[in-house]
């Protein structure tokens, strides 16, 4: 178990300066998550255009595992169709707490990076979160009453 | 004149030979030696601790207060033992004056429920402070709903200092109840409890001091401080989990109703009517947490046998230390400057979240604590999402501080 293997330079880099960084105007679904343990806040706005996110943005306060892991999912998911990205989402699911799952998913390219975490248990929540907020907001059809996402 | 005969005499204290007391202390974390410095969420326990906890295990389980056979006269000799040492450890006037609960937590929610529940009407008045612990907030608010009474938060400064004038001037005529910390767990301010209980009493407003924090750093006297309540942990004094104390003035707790009912806390049960056991049963229904007990008595007279008056110096020691090592980190700045601090520091280090901190620390076999610490309205007054927290006692060493500024810098320059 290396630091080095947690914070590698992708991460550190998203951390640093993450991209999509704030709030999709007229979005299609807006989705809090919420960290209670550690206190991290993530706020997911994306907008769909008929099955595809034509756009997605996060804003909030976390550690840099989580907005690497929310800065790395935008990208990863801006451009693709709603089934597309839920097929990333069980992929991401599967690399942060299989042990036994391929950390180097060519499937997921550059989020492979955030396979480290799952040396780190303490940690998988902070890099889960937004994820967790994306299924959600993928579940949701409309931007009024869903429930907040949490990772506790 | 000659002031060394005026200075009380401490004598240099002995970390080393202390920290041989604490077995955990000599492990290993990521093959680095442990520096525990997480003191303030729960400190480690002396061998005198897990050896009297063993024997009673070994020798001398059995319930207690219902049995004539031998082993269950042991078994109570030993719990009830434990209670007449903290009643001596915390100077109480009567050991009906110590009741064993499970910890701070269930302390003030008792002291919620027995004694405020049934005093308060709607619009009466809790004061607490803005620097409280979760524990001493949550409690006060379920009974506010049950009563509609309504709680006042007392101000801090940027410093993280309670003001004694600023918290006299919200006690009014519908104040109840003053429930405050004795030291604040996210900040180590150290607040003026000797002066807001005189207040509070020469107004006729009960008291509850928050002691979690203190209990570890500092002397505490139930009969010199006029406090009607006062609740700690056993493990933040290398007690074991479980255990708690409530002290409670027994003028006070013969008027308060039982809180939970079952067996112990009864003289006689029929089905019309059931009368209750003289305190401190009255309070303790059911089979309790003996071992437990057991352990906090063995803590407290562990600490009978250090120089207690050198470790707390000692502990003061530690703070400076700390307080000169981070500040001269750049970007790192301290929360939490209060004049007078247990030995405690929090603190924000720019570009570097406290989680990311708390997990390269850890790695260089560092254990402190990140978060909210649990006081979210202190987080909140700070504008910060969490902060790192080093808390320190008697068995920690300048050498540890040092480790934990390197490794700060250390995390530092990974973000850069
Ligand atoms: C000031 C303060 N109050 C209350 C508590 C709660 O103590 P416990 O969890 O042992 O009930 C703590 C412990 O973190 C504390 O530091």
């Amino acid at each position: 178990m290396q630091l080095a293997d947690l914070y590698r330079d992708v991460i550190l880099d998203h951390n640093r300066v993450p991209r999509n960084f704030g709030a999709v105007e007229a979005p299609s679904a807006r989705v809090e998550g919420f960290n209670p343990l550690c206190g991290d806040h993530l706020v997911l706005t994306l907008k769909l255009e008929g099955e595809r996110i034509a756009d997605i943005r996060f804003e909030g306060q976390g550690c840099a595992i989580s907005t690497a892991s929310a800065s790395l999912m935008t990208e990863a998911v801006k451009g693709k169709s709603r089934a597309e990205a839920t097929d990333i989402f069980e992929r991401m699911h599967k690399l942060l707490t299989d042990d036994t799952a391929d950390a180097d998913d060519a499937a997921l390219g550059k989020l492979a990076a955030l396979s480290g975490v799952r040396e780190f248990p303490a940690r998988v929540k902070c890099a889960s979160l937004c994820w967790h907020t994306l299924a959600s907001a993928l579940a949701v059809k409309d931007v009024q009453g869903h429930p907040a996402v949490t990772t506790e | 004149m000659n002031s060394a005969a005026t200075q009380p005499l401490v004598l240099p204290f002995d970390v080393m030979r202390v920290r041989q007391d604490f077995p955990i202390l000599a492990r290993e974390v990521h093959r680095q030696p442990l520096a525990y410095l997480d003191n303030g969420a729960s400190a480690q326990r002396p061998l005198a601790v897990i050896a009297a906890v063993d024997d009673y295990e070994r020798h001398h389980h059995a319930n207690i207060h219902r049995g004539v056979h031998t082993l269950s006269q042991e078994a109570t000799a030993l719990y009830e033992g434990a209670r007449d040492r903290v009643m001596r450890h915390i100077n109480a006037r009567s050991r009906n004056e110590v009741l064993f609960v499970r910890g701070t937590t269930e302390a003030i929610n008792l002291v919620a429920q027995s004694y405020a529940r049934p005093l308060l009407k709607a619009g009466d008045e809790i004061l607490i402070t803005h620097l409280e612990h979760h524990a001493n907030i949550v409690p006060w608010q379920m009974v506010c709903e049950q009563t509609g009474a309504k709680l006042v938060v007392a101000p801090m400064d940027v410093h993280g200092e309670v003001h004694a004038e600023a918290v006299e001037a919200l006690m009014g005529p519908r104040t109840r109840l003053l429930a405050c910390a004795h030291v604040s767990n996210a900040l180590g301010t150290v607040l003026p409890v000797r002066r807001l209980l005189a207040s509070a009493r020469a107004r006729g407003i009960v008291s509850l001091v928050d002691g979690a924090q203190a209990i570890p750093h500092m002397d505490v006297d139930m009969q010199s401080l006029a406090c009607d309540f006062y609740v700690f942990s056993g493990h933040k004094v290398y007690a074991p989990t479980g255990i708690g104390v409530l002290y409670g003035r027994e003028a006070l707790l013969e008027r308060m109703p039982p809180w939970q009912g079952g067996g112990d806390m009864i003289l006689t049960v029929s089905f019309e009517r059931t009368t209750y056991n003289a305190l401190p049963y009255k309070f303790e229904a059911g089979t309790p947490n003996i071992s437990g007990a057991i352990g906090l008595g063995a803590a407290l007279a562990y600490l009978g046998t250090i120089d207690l008056a050198a470790a707390h110096a000692h502990e003061h020691a530690l703070l400076l230390h700390a307080t000169k090592v981070l500040s001269q980190i750049e970007g790192l700045r301290i929360v939490g400057t209060a004049r007078e601090k247990a030995s405690l520091v929090s603190f924000a280090v720019d570009a570097v979240h406290a989680h990311d901190l708390g997990t390269i620390l850890d790695q260089d076999g560092i254990a402190i604590r990140t978060g909210h610490h649990c006081a979210m309205p202190v987080m909140d007054f700070f504008k910060l999402p969490a902060t790192a927290r080093a808390s320190f006692v008697f068995y920690n060493t300048y050498e540890e501080i040092d480790r934990l500024g390197a490794s700060v810098r250390r995390a530092r320059a990974m973000f850069r």
